[in-house]
């Protein structure tokens, strides 16, 4: 039922999009205009529909989902994004899937993370472009089903038509390097904190060549699997409102040694893999 | 402000060769060293009551022709600039030199579009260009207003790879065009003038304006090892005052920078996530010493997270 946003046709419905000030042109940003505030009934009401048809939606679900954002970027290609969960992921009770929506955003869902009970807490911190004033949501759907939603305005504009990267020369030809790594101290049973880097122009296919009059192509990271002793605990489907250089941090749950493992798809069907050993700390693991 | 009216301004400020600097006036120049003429922008955001004129511009002369650098926020102020060029010298204008894309030093090459100059940029130069001007056009008129009708940049009939240099003779003087490893930009370019000493910095330096960075901060402090090693006697940045002795005006920028660098490394060490890391530096030491310090320093941390981040 949940039909998938067609990104291919993204930069024909948006070509007007590309020419909005972006905000990460430098060195004029901080002038940057007032775009007028987008109403917020504008794009959610049909996305809503297309994505979740009529069930319901707790809006008021602090004791759920927390989304942390700036009010207004710094830098609108690198947004940082935090998804916080209030409930232990349990075998009764987990989050299973979240996804991550910038209503204004060329191609509106930014990203789903499948999550499971070996998750341990189903946080996400994330980075994502937003090109133009929006407002970004976080929906949690319960294993039960339920939906609850958190949702904050985001001031931020052309990040997803500002030219990939600083140096794109150089951020094609690292495309592909990964670092994953477990951040603070692994004991068995509570839920540690890991970190995976993905080195990659994720372009938007939205940037204008000015001399040849021809989009950039498209190119950025669609998937990942995390899985830890042969389990998955996180996998995401995503596309080119992630920034540049794509980052997320995630929970799972360590019961004894065994292997973190990512594997991340490109839309050139490129794969690319990192590995972690995990060794629960011996105090811990009594 | 009519055309006729920018014109008697720029008349009437215009300095002769060899005569000194003064700063009065709409279009003023200053003299940095024997035939190198400065206009200065202004230290703020670029604006409709500044009319985007924020950047430091100008321009050498030789025996046999002069070279521009950098041509101003705005076709008008290139405008300015070529008309300025004119009260001064006769010689034709044979190279317009942009030292990077950035719109308030570039957007004026318009100007001299049909002066017969040869445009010399870094070889970086022409990808950045096409990847930026349809923003940087629609962003300029939001800026600054009408006045941004018929600004351009010129897509650069010669360039210079990374690491070299082009040697150019304007006559009686020889001007070494640089093209750097990305720093301020992956496009940065000097003009060193050897007979005056003079160093000619783009925005490699920024003096009392905050540094922006667009390229790489790592990149970046080792090309300023590398200008000071050059000791020039005179000294033009991007922005700010001119003529500041080269190790002040160095060693601030490269302080801040440093202090960026040792900050966001740590914070990455630390696993902080990047909000957590920008919010930490908000209230750096460092803002007493940088005009427009709170517009750029948090997404200057931002830059500088995420390149560290791969170091
Ligand atoms: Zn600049």
């Amino acid at each position: 039922m949940s039909k998938k946003w067609n990104v291919g046709a993204a930069p024909a419905r948006f070509l007007s999009m590309i020419c909005l000030a972006a905000a990460t042109m430098l060195p004029m940003a901080a002038a940057a205009a007032e775009a007028p505030e987008a109403s917020p009934t504008a794009v959610w009401p049909g996305m809503r529909v297309s994505l979740f048809g009529t069930r319901p939606i707790n809006d008021s679900a602090a004791d759920i989902v927390e989304l942390v954002a700036p009010s207004r970027a710094e830098d609108a290609a690198t947004v940082p994004i935090g998804i916080h969960t209030k409930l232990v992921q349990s075998p009764d009770r987990y989050i299973k899937k979240l996804y991550l929506l910038v209503d204004n955003n060329p191609s509106p869902l930014a990203a789903t993370f499948e999550m499971t009970p070996n998750s341990g807490r189903a946080d996400i911190e994330t980075r994502i472009r937003i090109e133009q004033y929006s407002d970004v949501r976080a929906v949690a759907e319960l294993n039960d089903g339920s939906l609850h939603m958190a949702s904050r305005f985001v001031k931020a504009s052309g990040g997803c038509s500002a030219p990939a990267g600083k140096d794109p020369k150089e951020a094609l030809r690292n495309a592909g390097k990964i670092k994953l790594r477990t951040d603070g101290p692994i004991e068995a049973g509570k839920p540690a904190l890991a970190q995976l880097a993905v080195s990659h122009p994720n372009a938007s296919g939205l940037v204008l060549d000015q001399v040849t009059r021809l989009y950039e192509p498209a190119y950025f990271v669609r998937k990942i699997n995390v899985s830890y002793a042969g389990k998955p605990v996180m996998t995401a489907d995503v596309n080119f409102s992630i920034s540049e250089n794509p980052n997320f941090r995630f929970y799972f749950l360590p019961t004894g040694e065994g292997d973190l493992h990512a594997e991340v798809v490109d839309t050139k069907d490129l794969t690319f893999n990192g590995d972690v050993v995990v060794k629960p700390d011996a105090v811990a693991a009594n | 402000m009519t055309m006729a009216s920018r014109a008697l301004i720029v008349m009437m400020t215009c300095v002769l060769a060899g005569l000194p600097a003064h700063a009065a006036g709409r279009f003023a120049l200053e003299q940095a060293a024997d035939g190198i003429h400065v206009h200065r922008g202004q230290q703020a955001e670029s604006s409709p009551e500044n009319g985007g004129d924020i950047a430091n511009i100008g321009f050498i002369v030789g025996k046999r022709c002069t070279a521009v650098i950098d041509t101003g926020g705005t076709a008008a102020i290139g405008r300015d600039l070529l008309m300025a060029i004119r009260q001064t010298s006769r010689l034709p204008i044979c190279y317009v030199i942009n030292t990077h894309v950035h719109p308030d030093h570039a957007f004026g090459d318009s100007a001299f579009k049909d002066s017969g100059a040869e445009f010399v940029a870094h070889a970086s130069f022409p990808a950045a260009l096409a990847a930026r001007r349809g923003a940087y056009q629609s962003r300029l008129a939001q800026t600054v207003g009408d006045v941004a009708d018929g600004s351009d940049i010129v897509v650069p009939s010669r360039v210079v790879a990374a690491d070299d240099t082009l040697q150019l003779d304007l006559g009686g003087r020889t001007i070494r065009v640089q093209a750097w490893p990305t720093a301020h930009t992956d496009h940065d370019i000097t003009v060193f003038d050897e007979q005056t000493a003079t160093l000619w910095t783009g925005d490699l330096l920024f003096v009392d304006r905050i540094p922006v960075i667009d390229g790489k901060v790592l990149g970046w402090v080792k090309v300023i090892e590398r200008l000071r090693a050059l000791k020039p006697a005179h000294l033009i940045p991007g922005h700010g005052p001119i003529n500041r002795p080269f190790e002040t005006a160095f060693d601030s920028e490269k302080n801040y920078l440093n202090d960026v660098i040792t900050k966001m490394r740590s914070a990455v060490e630390m696993g902080r996530t990047l909000q957590a890391a920008v919010d930490s530096d908000s209230d750096s030491d460092e803002r007493a010493h940088w005009i427009l310090f709170d517009d750029y320093h948090r997404r200057n941390l931002t830059a500088a997270y995420t390149e560290l981040e791969w170091e």
